[in-house]
Order: structure tokens, then sequence, then C-alpha cells
């Protein structure tokens, strides 16, 4: 399965845009990922190893938090996983 | 010292988009490359503001839609280089909450102030600092190509 790297973590990942992974789930593709690029951990696990918050994980066009097994979820080599930043912002209510 | 590259059309397609969802604000995506001068924007994606409860002050890009407009842009030879929203009757500053909210590292965050339904400042920032715990939006100058 290949692993898409978004922009603001390449620098950790060897400026790589995607890295490929031979793993059978999605929680053993990103041990492997985060055991070849140990920079990548903080970035993606609160220290509990829980996925930070605002890190989204999609397998394919799915949200690996609706899936029903989530991280434990089987993965197929033609399977991609994209890590996915929030993306949000605005006015403070009384700016 | 590095700025935003960005086409004169671009430019002028994202300060419209602000005009048109006013007084709602509006989001998209920015897709160039990285170079030691900055990020060259190549074009602008425009995505839906999935805060319809509170489109006036708020913007969300659902992840679904960054997964889609990722794989086109990889397709296109170009990263996502940032992303720009407006601010609607307030000025083209970052605020709290787009700090907060912001977690694109490196990459560019464009603001336009659209006052009275007309696109007015737009300014871009740099979303700077090694980590989440540090980071910071600097000025970016943003320079038009021709």
């Amino acid at each position: 399965m290949k692993i898409f790297i978004p922009t603001p973590l390449r620098p950790f990942a060897g400026s790589q845009s995607s890295i490929e992974t031979d793993a059978p789930t999605i929680a053993a593709a990103l041990d492997q990922l985060t055991s070849s690029h140990p920079d990548l951990k903080k970035h993606l696990f609160t220290p509990e190893g829980k996925v930070r918050a605002f890190v989204n994980l999609y397998l394919n066009d799915e949200d690996i938090r609706y899936l029903p097994e989530k991280e434990a979820t089987a993965v197929r080599p033609t399977d991609t996983l994209s890590i996915i930043p929030s993306i949000a912002g605005g006015l403070p209510p009384r700016q | 010292m590095t700025a935003l590259h960005i086409p004169q059309s671009v430019f002028d397609s994202i300060r419209a988009h602000g005009e048109e969802t006013y007084p709602h604000e509006c989001c998209g995506a920015l897709l160039g490359n990285a170079t030691p001068e900055g990020w060259r924007v190549v074009s602008a994606v425009r995505a839906g503001n999935t805060r319809t409860d509170s489109a006036h002050n708020r913007y969300h890009i659902a992840p679904v839609e960054i997964v889609k407009i990722q794989r086109d842009a990889r397709r296109q030879g170009l990263d996502i280089a940032g992303f720009y929203h407006s601010h609607p009757g307030h000025p083209a500053r970052w605020s709290l909450t787009d700090l907060a909210e912001a977690h694109w590292l490196g990459c560019v965050y464009v603001i336009t102030q659209v006052a009275h339904g007309k696109a007015a400042v737009t300014n871009a920032f740099l979303l700077a600092g090694p980590t989440e715990e540090d980071k910071h939006f600097e000025p970016e100058p943003i320079e038009i190509a021709k």
C-alpha cells in the first residue's frame, strides 16, 4: 500500500511524497512508516499513541474512523492511505 | 527572503470567490511547487465550506475533498502549497482561530478581507515552526506573476 505524505510532513519523511509499505493492516502500515521515519511519530500520534485529533487518515476515499475495524482494517497493495491534517479557521464570534 | 508567487489570474480568482460567497467565508486550496524563493502557485481549487452552521465566521474544508484535490494535484506534478479563505467584514489578518486550526506547517494561508461584498486587502502568511507546538504565522510577501 502506498502512503501519501502531505506537504508539511515531508521534511520528516526524507522529503518523499509517498512511501510504500507491505503491511497487512492500516495500523501495521503506520508502524512501518514511523519505524522507518521516527521523526514522523510525534506529528501523527499523541504521547499516548492515539492519532492526533487534527490528523485525518483516509484509506482510499474513506475516513478510517468510520471503517468497521478502523486502524485494524486489512489493506491491499493497491490501496492508498492519505494523511490529511485538518483545514479550518475563521473569526472569533465577537471579532 | 521568500514570497508567495502567484499568477494575476489566480490571485483575482480567489478574491472573486470571496465576493461570491459574501457574507459567508470562502475557502480553497492553492496548488504549486516549492522553490528556494518560496511557493510558486499555479492554480487555485475552490472548496466547499462545511461550516454551514456558522459560515459567516468559520470555514472548514472536508478532508475527503483534500484527498481528491491532492490526487488531482499529483497528476499535474503539483503540491498543495496552502489554502485561502475570506474574512467577510474583517481585516485580512490571521485570527487566533486561524492559528489554532492551521496544521499545514510550511504552507501559506491567504486571507482576503471582503468589505461590503467587495474584495479589499489580501495578505499571505506562512505557517512556520518545526512542530505543532511552536507554530506561528509569518507575513509572506505576495509577488504577482505576470
